[in-house]
């Protein structure tokens, strides 16, 4: 009996070891920890279950029979974060490369059918060489099986995607297809063709970093919503990210203590707005002052600056956040913001994560560009998102809200719950001096008729008066309160019940 | 006593001005440009009235403007301050004429001190002791050169009317006073609106010290001790100490007695400094007078009791002094630290913007202590490009130097300030430093010990081994909230780890941590033991708290992947990790920053006045590329090595932020 009982322990220590030392050392050599240390650094100590150690590849051909390492390339399981559980699968390069075989597909289905069940999020560590080729239409298999576990699970548990090696062609599509995507700077790319493909058709020469490096993905193509300088880094901070999440959609959003006054007043935010209305400022001072803490975790930062998407906590609960930025672009929505924060918002509407929209939104972008690539469409996909989101939604509007952009930021037309305004509030069609060359276009030629115009419409619309006239903002508040004044609402706003009509689903403009 | 006094300034000295006039029950006017229309000296006057745009030469300068504030309020009586218009003879003439007092000396005195040729020659008529130099004006840089030539090098150009080191260039050589000589006389004009300069010999190895004087119209005149303001950096004061560590009895009799016989000779009335060079023998030479309050008035004060600017009201009114030199007694030590909107890190370069946050250390007075914050400024106030970077005058009292610099290291760690770049860190360098703890200093004293420019603090071991303390103490706070989420699974909530590993900079400690009821003890590897002691919160971004023997104040803050700690200059980033997460940490790569070297970047936000060369040009080491105008102070930018210009993003005219980029190299 003893010797079956130390047999398993053999086995287990043969199948920990993945590809062996050399393969482990050359893993760390390249500045990378092994998948068993990166599920070490993601769980609460001691917390990982593993699953499925035994397995083995079932292929003969091209001699794969003679190697038939265990685990096959992917280490599976659950275990917690600060006491909570999430499932799981980290792609073991150091074995077959972590290549994607019909039995490796097969673990990470298995582990994800326990995650939607049990209503836990999973968290995919990707580092593969790709599918196992000597496996063919097999390995093909094991992908659409992963692709359609990731659909099914989408919006039912949070998925995570961390992307810490190669991670290429048709395998992009599952980590493409969960909630966040995080990289790790210098040491992981991901891309549909590689380099030598492309060379070969189109002739451009490109490096993997170039094609599909961390600096790509969050800065030019906004796949990713982060990058990490390295692995110890990306774990530790994807630990800060779940501790803001839901474990499912059945769940609320975790709560825990915090240590900050819910009606904190801060004096400096009467001060924010600078006194001309074409100076920029700093809206995540803002999101700073408001949050818990002035904790923010912000995603797609360096991707259309001219929106801020992430979470903070009011009274120790998450919030989403998604704040124009002043700063870049003066805020203006385009194509590229309205994709990011209509991602987020519906992202946040999933897992019953509230949200607080701050809006100082001079319009859309206009030019050719913007229209040649869609801007209707895309700049729609906020729109219905804030429409279709049932969460609680408040809104506060620091300066500019005009025209479209205004309906779109989640205003009360939106059916927000909670509009408020500061003192230094625009909402109109349009900014004073647009509107007043249209309105009165016959006395264009003179400069002095056009100031008084302009004085004129900037005195009756340029204030948040007019709308909170209509009901439109519920409340017109000091910006040194609006700490306070956002948590009480979202407190007030805790039973919302809302509910769209019956349908299948809806049809988004993508 | 006046009903209404006029202040004819901004920022911390208008503020200053308010305060005593308002205990003296005098109802105050500010005035104040367009930046400054919601700054603290008009929320803080009795009434405020606009008077112009937002450069000072066209509002605070303006003597038009702030005559017809002055009527239009119905002031008796104008504070001028420092700088602008305190020593402008023309304004206190317009005073004379519009029947309004100035609390500062006749317009006469002004005139004979002001400008620095006709004052060296007032000082040595009244027996004072002055420096070598070439007394007359200065025509343009060949001159410049010729007599430079004359009196030596290493030589010093002046502005005539100069003050707060504008217009002021140290030359080393002939290119040097070429160079200079223009862009000095520049600075003149568009700072002083007078752009004649002078030169004289530069004294090596000099001590800044000066002796205040306070006199009435009733012909009394006292000194109230000296001022040591050697930790000067470009001639910018940056530190002040009364009395100086350096003087004795003696010195200070004969330098207080010449101060007085120059005040005397003009017909100084109200408060006024003369400034002196000491070199290492105690010789001491007449630098100049300046015939205002000084921006460091605040460690006489705290040193005699007396307040300067109530004296100086009350001599303006026409009352006699309450004492007379036997009066005067110096009482313990006094420090004050300017802060400026200066980022040390990058040679000290003007940094503007919003103060996202301010929070100077609690002012507080007792029979063993005194902190006291001069400051113009507010939480969500803004530092403008208008106007001078300082931000707050600092000051600590104790009975004794060393005292009164461990208060001051207290305070600036206690000083929270964010949103812009500021010297902070560098002064807690200097209050940390054993030769200014030693008291042998001199002007070059920062020349010298930061040759290379300032880089941070590397904390010795034992300040290392209690930030360590700290970061474990925040580290279990911090695990211990974080395993009361809610959603943990039921009966396998999590455990926290007593044992870690805390990086702080690049030094590893091991250490155990136990939670008790007072707060957590850190057991370090070798057994030694700290207590941490803190009412510290998550959130909190002061520590304060006891770490083992020592009370210490810590700013905090959480970044990526751990905590930054910032404790007397130092700014650390501490990792606390378990044993394993330890090992496994060792195995990442380090990451070097990026490679700018062929990058000329933009150091700071400004104005490009100049762009001297071209594209394809091959420049040598230091030679100058560009001219950045910031904070009125012309800054050429020059090459950090030999090469070739490939391209030019910028021209002139362009307004730059940090960091862009100006020019590449090829």
């Amino acid at each position: 009996m003893k010797d079956i009982l130390e047999q398993l322990e053999q086995r287990r220590a043969d199948a920990r070891l993945g590809g062996g030392q050399n393969r482990i050392d050359a893993q760390h050599a390249k500045g990378k920890l092994t998948a068993r240390e990166r599920i070490e650094l993601l769980l609460d100590e001691d917390s990982f279950e593993e699953y499925d150690m035994f397995v083995t590849h079932r292929s003969t051909d091209f001699g794969m029979a003679a190697s038939k390492p265990r685990g096959d390339g992917v280490v599976t399981g659950w275990g917690t974060v600060n006491g909570r559980v999430v499932y799981v699968f980290a792609q073991d390069f150091t074995v077959l490369g972590g290549s994607v075989s019909e039995t490796h597909g097969a673990k990470i289905c298995k582990i994800m059918d326990m995650a939607m069940q049990n209503g836990a999020p999973v968290i995919g560590i990707n580092d593969s060489g790709g599918a196992r080729i000597q496996e063919g239409v097999a390995s093909l298999a094991a992908y659409g099986e992963v692709f359609q576990r990731n659909i099914e699970a989408s919006g039912v548990v949070p998925q995570i995607s961390l992307i810490m090696g190669p991670c290429a062609g048709g395998a992009v599509y599952s980590p493409a297809m969960t909630d966040f995507i995080f990289m790790v700077k210098d040491s992981s790319y991901m891309f549909v063709t590689g380099p030598d493909v492309v060379k070969t058709v189109t002739n451009e020469h490109v490096t993997a970093e170039q094609l599909g490096g961390a600096s790509t993905h969050t800065r030019k193509s906004s796949v990713a919503d982060g990058a990490f300088e390295d692995d110890v880094e990306a774990m530790s901070e994807v630990r800060r990210l779940i501790d803001f999440l839901p474990l499912s959609n059945r769940e609320k959003p975790p709560v825990r203590p915090f240590y900050d006054d819910p009606s904190r007043v801060e004096e400096s935010l009467d001060t924010l707005i600078p006194d001309n209305p074409n100076m920029p400022y700093d809206m995540k001072e803002l999101i700073h002052k408001l949050a818990d803490e002035g904790d923010f975790y912000e995603l797609q930062a360096d991707f259309a600056g001219n929106i801020l998407t992430g979470f903070i906590r009011l009274e120790g609960q998450t919030v989403g956040v998604v704040a124009n930025q002043p700063m870049v672009l003066a805020g203006v929505l385009d194509i590229d913001s309205a994709r990011k924060a209509a991602r987020f918002v519906r992202f946040c509407d999933c897992f019953e994560i509230p949200i607080l929209t701050l809006v100082d939104v001079p319009g859309f972008l206009p030019g050719t560009t913007q229209e040649y690539n869609g801007v209707i469409k895309h700049g729609a996909k906020l729109l219905f998102a804030y429409g279709e989101a049932t969460v609680p939604k408040v809104t506060v509007i620091t300066r500019k809200a005009y025209g479209g952009a205004y309906v779109v930021m989640s205003s009360k037309h939106l059916r927000g719950d909670v509009n408020y305004a500061w003192p230094t509030a625009e909402i109109a069609v349009m900014g004073a001096k647009g509107a007043t060359e249209i309105l009165y276009r016959s006395e264009l030629g003179d400069p002095d008729k056009i100031a008084g115009r302009v004085k004129e419409y900037e005195d009756q619309f340029a204030n948040p008066f007019v709308a909170a006239e209509r009901g439109f903002i519920d409340e017109v508040i000091q910006p040194r309160s609006t700490r306070k004044r956002v948590c009480r609402a979202f407190a007030a706003l805790r039973t919302k019940r809302r509910q769209m009509p019956w349908k299948k689903h809806d049809n988004i403009p993508l | 006593m006046f009903k209404k006094l006029l202040i004819a300034n901004r920022g911390e000295i208008a503020c200053r001005v308010i305060k005593t006039a308002r205990q003296m029950g005098i109802t105050t006017v500010a005035i104040y440009s367009d930046a400054d229309r919601n700054a603290l000296h008009v929320k803080m006057a009795d009434e405020a009235i606009h008077i112009g745009p937002s450069p000072a030469s066209e509002s605070y300068i303006v003597i038009d403007k702030v005559m017809a504030a002055i009527k239009a309020s119905g002031a008796e009586a104008v504070h001028p301050g420092y700088g602008f218009l305190s020593e402008n003879r023309k304004f206190a003439e317009a005073l004379e004429a519009a029947g309004v007092a100035f609390v500062g000396p006749p317009a006469t005195a002004i005139e004979a001190m002001g400008d620095k040729i006709t004052s060296k020659k007032l000082a040595q008529e009244a027996g004072v002791n002055t420096v070598p130099g070439h007394m007359g004006l200065i025509e343009d840089a060949a001159e410049a050169i010729t007599i430079s030539g004359m009196i030596g090098y290493p030589v010093m150009l002046k502005a005539s009317a100069g003050g707060g080191g504008k217009g002021m260039r140290i030359a080393w050589s002939e290119s040097e006073v070429a160079e200079g000589f223009q862009a000095s006389k520049n600075e003149a004009a568009s700072s002083f609106g007078d752009d004649r300069m002078f030169i004289e010999k530069f004294v090596t190895q000099p001590r800044h010290i000066e002796i205040q004087v306070l006199a009435d119209q009733h012909g009394n005149c006292v000194y109230l001790g000296e001022r040591e303001c050697s930790i000067q950096r470009r001639n910018q004061k940056v530190i002040e100490e009364a009395p100086s560590p350096f003087l004795d009895a003696a010195t200070r009799k004969a330098m207080g007695e010449q101060a007085c016989a120059l005040a005397q000779a003009v017909g100084y009335t109200s408060a006024g400094t003369v400034e002196f060079i000491v070199d290492g023998d105690r010789n001491f030479y007449f630098l100049e007078m300046n015939t205002r309050l000084q921006v460091e008035h605040p460690v006489t004060e705290l040193i005699t009791g007396i307040d300067l600017v109530e004296q100086m009201i009350r001599v303006a009114y026409g009352e006699a002094l309450p004492f007379t030199q036997g009066d005067i007694k110096l009482n313990g030590w006094a420090m004050e630290s300017r802060l400026y909107a200066e980022d040390p890190y990058r040679n000290f370069l003007p940094s503007i913007g919003r103060l996202v946050q301010y929070r100077p250390p609690t002012e507080m007075a007792t029979e063993t202590a005194v902190v006291r914050n001069d400051t113009g400024v507010f939480e969500g106030g803004e530092i403008s490009r208008f106007y001078d970077p300082m931000i707050a005058k600092l000051c600590t009292w104790a009975p004794t130097r060393s005292e009164a610099i461990e208060g001051m290291r207290n305070a600036l760690d206690g000083f929270e300030l964010e949103g812009i770049g500021h010297n902070l860190p560098f002064l807690a360098a200097v209050m940390d430093h054993p030769r200014f703890e030693s008291g042998n200093i001199t002007t070059a004293f920062i020349a010298e010990e930061y040759p290379d420019g300032f880089e941070g603090v590397t904390p010795g071991p034992d300040v290392l081994r209690r930030l360590a303390a700290v970061a474990a103490h925040m580290k279990m706070l911090k695990e211990d909230r974080a395993a009361k989420i809610s959603g943990a699974m039921a009966n396998h909530t999590r455990r926290v780890a007593t044992d870690y590993v805390v990086r702080v900079g690049k030094t590893d400690f091991p250490v155990h941590i136990d939670e008790t009821d007072f707060g957590t003890e850190i057991i370090f590897s070798d057994g030694t033991l700290y207590k941490v002691n803190s009412d510290w919160r998550l959130g909190d971004t002061l520590f304060k708290g006891q770490v083992g023997d020592v009370p210490m104040i810590v700013k905090t803050a959480f970044i990526p992947g751990g905590a930054r700690l910032r404790y007397r200059g130092a700014d650390l980033k501490a990792v606390v990790r378990t044993p394993r997460q330890a090992e496994l940490a060792a195995l990442m790569p380090e990451k070097l920053p990026p490679d700018t070297s062929n990058l000329l970047l933009c150091p700071m936000p400004g104005l490009i006045v100049k762009v001297d060369v071209a594209v394809g040009d091959e420049v040598q080491d230091g030679q100058a590329l560009c001219t950045i105008e910031a904070m009125k102070m012309e800054n050429i930018l020059r090459a950090g090595r030999r090469g070739v210009i490939a391209k030019i993003n910028a021209n002139a005219g362009d307004s730059l932020a940090v960091d862009d980029v100006i020019m590449e190299f090829e």
